[in-house]
């Protein structure tokens, strides 16, 4: 709300009037499946304002003090941080939009998660008993779309968060997750899920999310759903931390991160692009 | 041991708007008040830069540690309840001020129409218009007489809004204190369509304030930037009508108001049909207390003031094999089934969606109450017709249309390209009681202190699933009009998915005229201990088609007179039961 704020506004905001636009995917999509046409400038042309300069080009990689964060935390093992890697990139892959989850720092930001107080259900009731009868496990195969539901589900991510009958805590779920998902990769290609094909990465995946693989304790749809949850929050959490890398995520979106007021803007008929701000800025 | 405290006027549990409102009047009134809260001390300097998406939306920050207490839930009686685990699944406010801090602002009052609803809805379409197991009946208040409380809340809270053009609309005794929030073209489109269709829209009345504020108390509210950072949040400049900005530090200021942070209230302790006190335990040293007083006011969530009363054996369980029983009889509340209505996707449109307040939107009332014939319609009551700008986070605008998958190159692209593109329009359907739906204790499952947790037990029926594909196709009809080039219709979910965010739950602990059928009466009294108040959504007989905040802040005022009175006259029932008035008349 301070001056300053204001004046960046003005200086960043191009100004860009959204309406007018047109949009075809299924055009887009013929388009690609012919192969004449391979992303950049005509991509650009088409999806008209998603491309903002910033995405015209490749992002430069910066070596910021950011990137000292990119350890683990959480996952001892080199090989599970890969497995967890390449599955978050299929979920939110990189294309001519822009960077995909390893790009944006998912998979360390899924680390950091795990080995916090939400990865460890500390905030959650976790007395037993825990029942894990045909009921529940029949229950968790409903997905539960949170379009579909009641209040104040607009600002919930889009993800099916189905319900919660294990003793295991996330950080346990994910962890059982990815090493069940080596194992498949293991058994059905005799390879390492992440050096796997894109599309027989795809296949296992979608095999967890139908809930048809085994898992001790949880459902594997469950473990899915969870590291689905995670990649999403990782695009486009505040960078604090550790995924929405150099804010790619909230560029992407056109979404300025968090402001102090709009109350000057808000009228406008035209949409407005701003410049990016993490909570860094604004708490600065 | 437990360590018992010097007696005070009046404990109250619970520092939201019921409880907050409840000891500002009191303490204005010269009455020593202790007000207990079981979360944490709060200022508005806690919730100063702060905005973080992920802590607060997805994390559920302000939400109720659910390591220390949660509630099970079950849809039939035949069922094992099992506990609801996560603040995914389960947000209840916490800290001080309560859920009244993080809430959305929107502060509708509810209808006359709900007050009697028994009574009108026999009068109309006679006694067969109400399906049998339905527990429907009147509030033991008219409109009118709980209209003086319901204007004096909006100037507490500095409503913001405009005369409802409706002209079925409930009366009001004055004009809300300040102008309606702002006009946005998303929010003008929703106008035009609906007014294209024959309905009245209007600005949603907002706790979201639209200029500084100076209110009756003398406390101030500043003006609403609309930052987006509302709903689930606590307000980053004041600027929210909440118990903090307001009746908290209009108690304190009567320097006869302690309020008492980390004290988790266990009991309600009482003695030969009256309220002693209550116990309770510092959750810093894990102390326990006694708080003796000589009225006790249970101000707290519908699911506290419920669970408190059956722990502390207080009035008689509802039984719903015999129907029979007043405590946890009539629980209700807005859960998935509400809320519904169509998304429109535009193709060639942008709205900056990420600006936006909690109670930002447009609404009519053309589609509420009895305000249109029921005569051949297959339910009862109706809804509101809503369009809300919140203020998109980055996390949550990932809608797509349906056919999208949940993942990979499509879902990015389109989520992407809607971010900024896509408009819901839902109904904000009543909740109607039935017999099966009701709270207890739960026989497996206790809380950090080994006591039993709060059962609730609740299903849908075909009333609940008539009404919501009702509202879906007027919302449809309203999003086709605003020319949106997708419409997908939300779908009406089988069962209750045990659920519970959203913060509209209610009853269990209602308000009437009969003490066989009511627990308190219209000043939120028990019949069955007149100096014990419960104060709350908990009162609600039924769930009206409008957010319940307006009502609960009401009924705080009504219940803060109440008390002022029975302090007065040294005792004594404030109401006649409906059975004592019957005698009276032959």
């Amino acid at each position: 709300m301070s001056d300053k704020d204001k004046t960046n506004d003005n200086n960043n905001r191009n100004g860009k009037n959204g309406n007018g636009e047109h949009y075809d995917p299924g055009r887009r999509r013929f388009i690609k499946n012919t192969g004449i046409l391979a992303g950049g400038v005509v991509g650009g042309s088409i999806l008209g304002g998603l491309l903002t300069n910033q995405f015209q080009k490749e992002p430069e990689q910066v070596q910021t003090e950011t990137d000292l964060q990119d350890a683990r935390m959480f996952f001892d093992r080199r090989e599970d941080f890969n497995v967890l890697s390449a599955a978050t990139e299929r979920l939110f892959p990189k294309d001519d939009i822009g960077p995909g989850a390893i790009e944006l720092g998912v998979p360390y930001f899924i680390d950091k998660q795990l080995n916090s107080s939400w990865g460890w259900n500390a905030k959650n009731y976790m007395k037993g008993p825990f029942v894990q009868n045909n009921y529940v496990r029949d229950y968790e195969k409903k997905d539960r779309d949170q379009s579909k539901q009641g209040p104040h589900t607009d600002v919930l991510p889009e993800v099916p968060t189905p319900r919660y009958q294990t003793r295991l805590n996330r950080g346990e779920i994910m962890l059982l997750g990815i090493r069940t998902m080596d194992q498949v990769s293991q058994d059905r290609y005799q390879s390492s899920f992440d050096k796997l094909e894109g599309e027989q990465q795809d296949e296992i995946l979608t095999a967890f999310e139908n809930g048809e693989i085994e898992m001790a304790g949880v459902g594997s749809e469950t473990f899915f759903n969870l590291l689905l949850q995670l990649t999403i929050e990782g695009a486009f959490a505040d960078p604090l931390y550790g995924g929405n890398k150099n804010m790619m995520g909230w560029k992407m979106k056109e979404y300025p991160g968090p402001r102090a007021a709009y109350i000057g803007d808000i009228e406008s008929e035209d949409f407005i692009v701003m410049e990016q701000k993490s909570l860094k800025d604004y708490q600065s | 041991m437990v360590r018992k405290l010097d007696k005070v006027d009046v404990v109250v549990v619970g520092t939201g708007w019921a409880g907050g409102i409840i000891s500002a009047e009191l303490g204005k009134a010269g009455y020593k008040v202790v007000a207990l809260e079981r979360g944490e001390e709060k200022s508005t300097k806690d919730y100063i830069g702060v905005k973080d998406e992920l802590r607060f939306t997805n994390r559920f920050e302000m939400m109720q540690d659910l390591s220390l207490e949660t509630i099970t839930s079950r849809n039939t009686l035949d069922e094992t309840a099992l506990p609801v685990r996560t603040k995914h699944e389960l947000g209840v406010g916490n800290d001080l001020g309560g859920g009244s801090v993080h809430w959305a602002g929107a502060t509708y009052r509810f209808l006359p129409y709900d007050f009697e609803i028994y009574s009108k809805t026999v009068e109309r379409y006679g006694k067969k218009k109400i399906p049998d197991g339905m527990m429907l009946q009147d509030w033991g208040i008219t409109y009118d007489e709980l209209e003086p409380y319901y204007d004096r809340f909006e100037k507490t809270a500095g409503i913001s809004g405009e005369q409802d053009p409706n002209p079925n609309a409930p009366k009001h005794s004055s004009d809300y204190p300040n102008p309606p929030t702002k006009e946005t073209p998303n929010l003008k489109l929703f106008k035009e369509a609906a007014r294209k269709l024959g309905y009245h829209p209007m600005q949603v009345p907002s706790g979201n304030v639209t200029q500084n504020y100076e209110n009756p108390d003398g406390q101030t509210i500043n003006q609403c930037v609309y930052c987006a950072f509302c709903t689930q949040y606590g307000c980053d400049f004041g600027a929210k009508s909440d118990p903090i900005v307001t009746v908290i530090p209009a108690a304190r200021k009567t320097g006869n108001v302690e309020f008492r942070t980390q004290s988790y209230v266990r009991r309600v302790l009482h003695k030969n049909g009256k309220a002693t006190g209550v116990m309770y335990v510092d959750m810093v040293t894990g102390q326990e207390y006694e708080q003796p007083a000589d009225v006790v006011v249970l101000a707290a969530f519908t699911f506290t003031n419920n669970r408190l009363l059956m722990l502390s054996d207080i009035g008689k369980q509802y039984d719903p094999n015999t129907r029979t029983g007043v405590i946890g009889r009539n629980y209700n509340g807005q859960f998935n089934i509400t809320f519904l209505g169509a998304r429109g996707f535009f193709n060639d449109k942008k709205f900056n969606l990420y600006m936006g307040a909690g109670a930002l939107g447009a609404t009519f009332t053309d589609l509420t109450g009895d305000n249109f014939d029921h005569t051949d319609l297959d339910f009862l009551h109706g809804g509101g017709v809503e369009l809300r700008q919140y203020g998109d986070g980055a996390i949550a605008s990932n809608k797509v249309p349906k056919g999208t998958p949940r993942w990979g190159p499509e879902f990015k692209e389109k989520s992407i390209y809607y971010a900024n593109r896509n408009l819901v329009v839902w109904y904000t359907p009543a909740v109607m009681p039935w017999w099966h739906n009701y709270t207890d204790l739960d026989p497996t499952y206790t809380d950090v202190f080994n006591d039993p947790l709060l059962r609730a037990t609740f299903k849908y029926t075909d009333q609940d699933r008539n009404i919501a594909k009702f509202g879906i196709e007027k919302c449809r009809e309203v999003v086709e009009e605003m020319g949106a080039d997708i419409v997908d219709d939300d779908e009406i979910p089988e069962e209750f998915d045990h659920v519970y965010q959203g913060g509209h739950y209610a009853g269990g602990v209602i308000m009437g005229s009969d003490p066989s059928t009511s627990a308190v009466n219209n000043y939120l009294q028990m019949w069955d201990m007149d100096n014990l108040f419960v104060v709350g959504a908990s009162a609600f007989p039924h769930f009206s088609n409008h957010h319940p905040t307006a009502t609960v802040g009401a009924l705080g005022y009504r219940a803060a007179e109440g008390i002022e009175k029975y302090l007065k006259n040294g005792g004594g029932s404030l109401a006649k039961s409906h059975e004592q008035k019957d005698k009276k008349i032959i």
